[in-house]
Parts: C-alpha cells; structure tokens; sequence
C-alpha cells in the first residue's frame, strides 16, 4: 500500500473513494493516532459490552474558523464539545465515534495535527474513538474539514438531571470565568486585528461533573452555555422549567481582557460562547458544600454562585447590574453584530 | 476594568441620583431626549430608569444610525449587488434591517449576493485591493463619527489609484435632524442629552443655534452610565434655572470646536445635499452630504445606475412617531408581537440601540411587572 504523503500532500477525491486510497488515509491517520482496541479491529461499527442502568447519548457537528485559534483547534473542540453534552446528564462518557468531512485540496499536514489533537484530547479524558467515518467533498463544497462526534454514556444510580427540574429557591452557579472562547476565535479571525492574552476554554468537564454529582446528587440541571453564551442558556432553562431566574452582573465571573474585547467591539459578553464550562442549578441546601467542590477542581477554580431562581409566568432572566438597575436578560436574536457607533 | 469601572460605579450613581431626586420639582415633569442610540442603549443595558424620579423621562431619539435609512436606501443596494454582481461592503449592523417586502441584505446573501461584513473603511479598501477583477461598493451609513472615515477611504483610493472602489454615501448631520424634532414640537422636549461620540468631531458649538432658537438646554453626555446620570443632573438644574445652554459633560474627549482635522476632510470630500430622506423623519433639506465632484469616481450613485426607490411604510409600524420621541415603543401594536429582535419590522427593532430593540430586549419585565 502506498504511504501517505502528510508532509506535501492534499485530500484528493480519492481518499473518500472507499478504496484503498481511502483505507490508507484511515490506517495511516486515524487508527494509528487514536489507536486503541477497538478502533483496531477494523470494523464498520464498534462492538462492546454495556452495563446495567440509564445510557445517554449525544451528537454535535463542529464547524469553526479558524481551524487553529488560541488555546485550541476544531479536533480538541469536537471530542471536549460532546464529552461535554454527554456529562452534563451527569453521565459518564464511555465512548465517542467521530465522522469526518474533509474539503478536496486539504492539507494532510493539517489533518494530521486536528487528528494528533482529537487523539490527545480523547485520552486524556478516557474517553476513546472507537468508530468512524471519512467522506470528502469538492473543493469548494465544504470549509477544510467538518467533524461530527458522538457520545455515548452511563448515568450513575440515583442521578436524574435535567433541564426541565429548576425550581423556585434554587440557586444558580457557573464554572468559571464567561465569554473566553468566543474572544479567542474572534480575535484570531484576519479581519479583526486586535491582540489579546485570551485562549479557548475548550476543556473536558466530566471528572468536575463527576466530583459534583459525588456531593451534591440532586443536583437539578447542568448545561454547558456554548452557542448563544451564558444568557441563552439561562433562558433554555427558564423556558425548560417553567421558572425565571434572578442573576447579578458583578458576581459573574469574567476576565478583564473578555470585558475589554466586547466593550471595544459592542458585543455583550453574557452572550459570548464558551466550550470549557458549565451551569449548575441545585437546591438551596446543597449550593455551598457543591461550591467548595466545585473549587477544587482545576477547572471549577472560579466557580461562583450567581443567582437564584424564582417564580416567574414570563420565564424572564433578569439581572441587577453593577450599577444597580435592573434588566432582562433575553434571548439572542439571530447572530450578535458588532455596532456601528 | 480600568477607565470603564470607574465610570460604572453602583454607589457614585445611587448618589447622584439621590441629589437628583433632591433637585427635581416635583410638580412637574422632565421630558429629556437622549439623540443617539448609544445612549438609548447604556440607559436600558445599566438599568438607569430604576435609579431616576418617575418624573424625569426618558424620550428616545432618532440617532441610531440604522434606524433613521429609508428602505429604499438599502432597496437600491440590494438591487445593485444583484444586478451588477459588485461585492457590497457595510458595517454589521445594516445586515438585518427590513428593506421593502420582508427583504434585507442578510435575505440577500442568502440567495447568494456577494454581501461582506466589515469593521471599518480600511477593510473595504482592502477588499477593493484584493479583488482587482470585481467591483466593490462601500454602503456608508452613520453620522458625524463615521464620516471621516468614509473621507479618508476616498481619498486613499484615489491615490493609489483604485479603480474598482466606490461608496454608496449615505451619511447624514446630527443638527438638521435635532433642529426638525423641536420644529415640529410634538416631543415636549425639555432638555436634549447630546450626542457624545459625533460631538467629539463637531464639537460642542455645532448646537448652540438649536438650544438659543428653541430654548432648550443641552448637555453633551458620555456613553458610559454615569455620564448619563451627571448629565440628567446637569438638564435638571438649567431647566429649573430656566436656562437653555450648551454644556459639556463629556470634556474628556468633547472641545468647543471639534476635530478640526477630521472636519477638513470631510469638507474636502463632501458637499452638503440639497435633499435626504431618513426614516421617520420624512425628507429633509441640508441635512446629509454627498461626494464632491471632484471625487465622482469614487460615487457609486454616479458609477452604477442607482434609482431612487421609494418603498411603502409598514402598516401598524409606529417607527416614524417613535424616531420623532412622540411615542414609547411599547405603544406599537405589532410591539413584541410581529415585530421582535428575531423578525424586526421596523428598524428601531433591528439595530441594539434601536429604542425598540432596547425596550424588548432589557425593558421588558417592567411591563409585565406592571401588570396584575
């Protein structure tokens, strides 16, 4: 079998063909990159034992510009971002398939280095790759490569969340800091040249949300705010639950250099996509002990209570600012545009 | 955040408006117009409202930029991208406005228009440079602020000789504008908080025919919210003084005269129009500008056949009274119900510091909080 040319080559029609141009590429790339057992037989589909209990399962397709940005690229992002829909069932995730779509003319160095990324990515969370699938596409049919991932894993005993269970007196809690990965993308793209400090929150959240669910297994809802930011997801939930939800602006954990990007762009930072963090609803009882928990994982260090949630027919999310007004904090309205004065 | 928190402090505000409440009479009314959307915005995005008198009130004015184009402006755009395959350029927030028959540029593009989103004049320049082979056309709209800007692309294309690259001039003056809505009287208007960032190129003098002609105090106001709040403070005192000034609240980046060198090159590239249309307002003379002659090359109205569209208003749509502060946004009948942020039918719903927009999207709940 020839061998790959990752240094100078580019995907060519062949390498979705389903010949052996196409068994190269996935021998070459991704079984040896993501190698494990069960990727390794070579199989159309994985099969494995599942144990008793409730399975969750989960699919994100991941199409980003740039591929590469500050503190991550589209491979890391598609194993984080589903893992990551996955957990906040409170599950476990056993185990992820991943289908490729690349663009005719695409550099195999480039693949290479979302592959090794994906490949990283998924051992350090434990979770693997287990199936797959490759299809490319005329060159100018599709971006450079689009990555759709799976999910599939297994809710502990005794654990029942999900978005529909806020209740009026619950208390509100986020991860960390708001709005990183969508600065970090936008600040990378050409035709925004400003520079910041900001990287991609991209991350991985199961062991936090197994550590929480550890103390706190009434935890009600979980939800990581990607797309549409902290207020969409706040108001998913309110939708969700029946409930509206009351939430200060100062104690919303940001970073100054996020603040700065979206006061110099007009953007409002509660409406800026993060891949590295999650909402929390739990009862009153629990916040505290949950917090501290939530502390002690690296990746909960910032974590903060933020507001309560209440009665409301509107399901209205409303904030106190730091100003100490008051303002609803809505859905967003198609995509956020910058302003023009 | 340094030189932002310090003009966001929560105790500084409650106590000045503490010597607000202090100083207003309570037997009246203070019906105070903030002229740009900027404002309109930092008032619903802080919650300034809640902190004020109840008899202190806010009327919104007509200086959202994307609020105040006619439908046929951006009409006539569409149809020249369409028809004469150019690559159109605009700031972001032009994207969503409702142009005739539910149609807009983001609709447009949708259907494959070569319609690009830019951050500033020098990226249109840039795409000109980098698409020697189509014609690019640079849809600008805005005040004062974004005028110089549009001068200085011009001005660089015609010196590297760029021959692919026109604007589509749809720029307009802050004065004519403010001078037709006391004209018309119908706002009540007791005091204008003035434009903050178009005053930082005009400067503060531009309005002293508006405050000596209506006698109606102004007070130029930053964007931030405590220079919203010093500036109530400062209308409230000449409207119980019974004085009608310009003052500067905003001497951090405001002077008397303005920038005078981004006054010269708009004069140099621009000449005042006989005629502008703006949305609400109707058709007002001298109060938009034009490319100069000696720039026609770089006239798209000039280089393509541009018509002038007229488009029908959008029945129900209360946008000309609201732009004209006669009425509040929740008066509309289609008001949070056919006309929301997602599907705006009229402009002061589509751009963020449309009072609309601002309204529905941060004012809501005291609506229904009002309600039994």
């Amino acid at each position: 079998m020839s061998r790959l040319d990752i240094k100078n080559g580019v995907i060519e029609m062949g390498h979705g063909s389903g010949g052996k141009t196409s068994a190269t590429l996935i021998e070459e790339l991704f079984v040896r990159h993501f190698d494990n057992a069960l990727l390794d037989q070579g199989n159309d589909q994985a099969a494995f034992n599942v144990l008793a209990g409730r399975m969750v399962v989960s699919t994100d397709g991941h199409v980003i510009t740039p591929l590469f940005f500050p503190g991550g690229d589209i491979g890391a992002l598609s194993v984080h971002g589903t893992i990551n829909d996955v957990a906040m069932s409170g599950a476990t995730p056993l185990y992820l398939s991943a289908s490729f779509i690349l663009e005719e003319g695409f550099p195999l160095a480039g693949l290479e280095r979302i592959v090794i990324s994906m490949a990283k990515a998924s051992k350090a969370a434990g979770v693997p790759v287990v199936t797959g699938d490759t299809k490319v596409v005329e060159r100018g049919k599709g971006d450079g490569v689009f990555i759709t991932t799976t999910g599939i894993g297994i809710v502990p005993e005794g654990i029942n969340i999900s978005g529909n269970q806020a209740m009026p007196g619950d208390i509100l809690i986020v991860s960390g800091s708001i709005g990183d990965h969508g600065i970090a993308i936008l600040s990378s793209r050409e035709s925004l040249q400003f520079g910041t400090n900001i990287e991609s929150d991209s991350a991985a959240l199961h062991t936090l949300v197994a550590n929480m669910v550890g103390v706190a297994p009434h935890i009600h809802c979980l939800r990581d705010p990607t797309r549409g930011g902290l207020a969409t997801t706040l108001n998913e939930l309110a939708r969700q639950s029946k409930v509206g939800m009351r939430i200060q602006e100062t104690a919303i954990p940001m970073k100054a250099e996020v603040k700065g990007a979206c006061e110099l762009l007009g953007l409002d930072p509660l409406y800026i996509a993060n891949e590295g963090k999650l909402v929390c609803i739990v009862p009153a009882a629990h916040a505290d002990e949950l917090l501290s928990t939530m502390k002690k994982h690296p990746l909960g260090r910032d974590a903060a209570i933020i507001g309560t949630v209440c009665e409301d027919a509107q399901q209205m999310v409303v904030m106190e600012t730091a100003f100490g007004g008051n303002r609803v904090v809505d859905w967003l309205a198609g995509e956020q545009l910058p302003r023009i004065c | 955040m340094k030189y932002v928190d310090e003009f966001r402090d929560g105790d500084t505000a409650r106590a000045l408006a503490g010597v607000i409440r202090n100083e207003v009479n309570p037997d009246r009314d203070y019906r105070l117009m903030e002229f740009c959307g900027g404002h309109t915005h930092a008032i619903f995005r802080f919650g300034i409202v809640d902190l004020m008198p109840d008899n202190i009130r806010f009327i919104h004015g007509p200086g959202c930029p994307v609020c105040v184009l006619p439908a046929g402006r951006i009409e006539a755009a569409i149809r020249l991208v369409e028809n004469e395959g150019v690559i159109l350029c605009t700031y972001a927030d032009l994207m969503r406005v409702p142009a005739g028959k539910r149609d807009s540029l983001q609709k447009a593009r949708a259907r494959g228009a070569d319609i690009r989103m830019i951050y500033s004049s020098s990226d249109a320049l840039a795409l000109a440079r980098e698409n020697p082979e189509k014609q690019v056309v640079f849809f600008a709209i805005g005040f004062e602020t974004t005028t110089p800007p549009t001068a200085a692309a011009i001005k660089i294309a015609q010196a590297e000789g760029l021959k692919n690259f026109s604007v589509f001039c749809n720029h307009v003056e802050t004065p004519p504008a403010m001078m037709t809505i006391l004209a018309a009287g119908d706002a009540k208007i007791d005091g204008i908080l003035g434009p903050s960032h178009v005053s930082t190129i005009i400067g503060s003098r531009a309005y002293a025919d508006c405050c000596d002609k209506y006698h109606v105090p102004l007070v130029i106001a930053g964007f931030e919210p405590l220079d919203v709040i010093q500036s109530v403070l400062m209308l409230v005192r000449q409207i119980n003084a019974g004085v009608a000034t310009v003052e500067n609240q905003y001497t951090r980046a405001v002077s008397a005269t303005g920038n005078e060198k981004a006054k010269t090159l708009m004069s140099e590239v621009f000449e005042q129009r006989a005629l502008f249309e703006w949305r609400g307002l109707g058709v007002l003379p001298e109060s938009a500008v034009q490319i100069r002659s000696e720039f026609a090359d770089f006239d798209a109205e000039k280089r393509f056949a541009m018509p002038e569209i007229e488009t029908a208003d959008i029945k129900g749509c209360i946008c000309p009274a609201v732009l004209r502060g006669m009425n509040n946004p929740d008066e509309c009948k289609l008001f949070g119900t056919a006309c929301t942020p997602e599907d705006p039918k009229g402009a002061c719903m589509v751009s963020s510091e449309g009072a609309c927009a601002a309204y529905y999207s941060y004012g809501r709940y005291r609506a229904t909080a009002a309600q039994p």
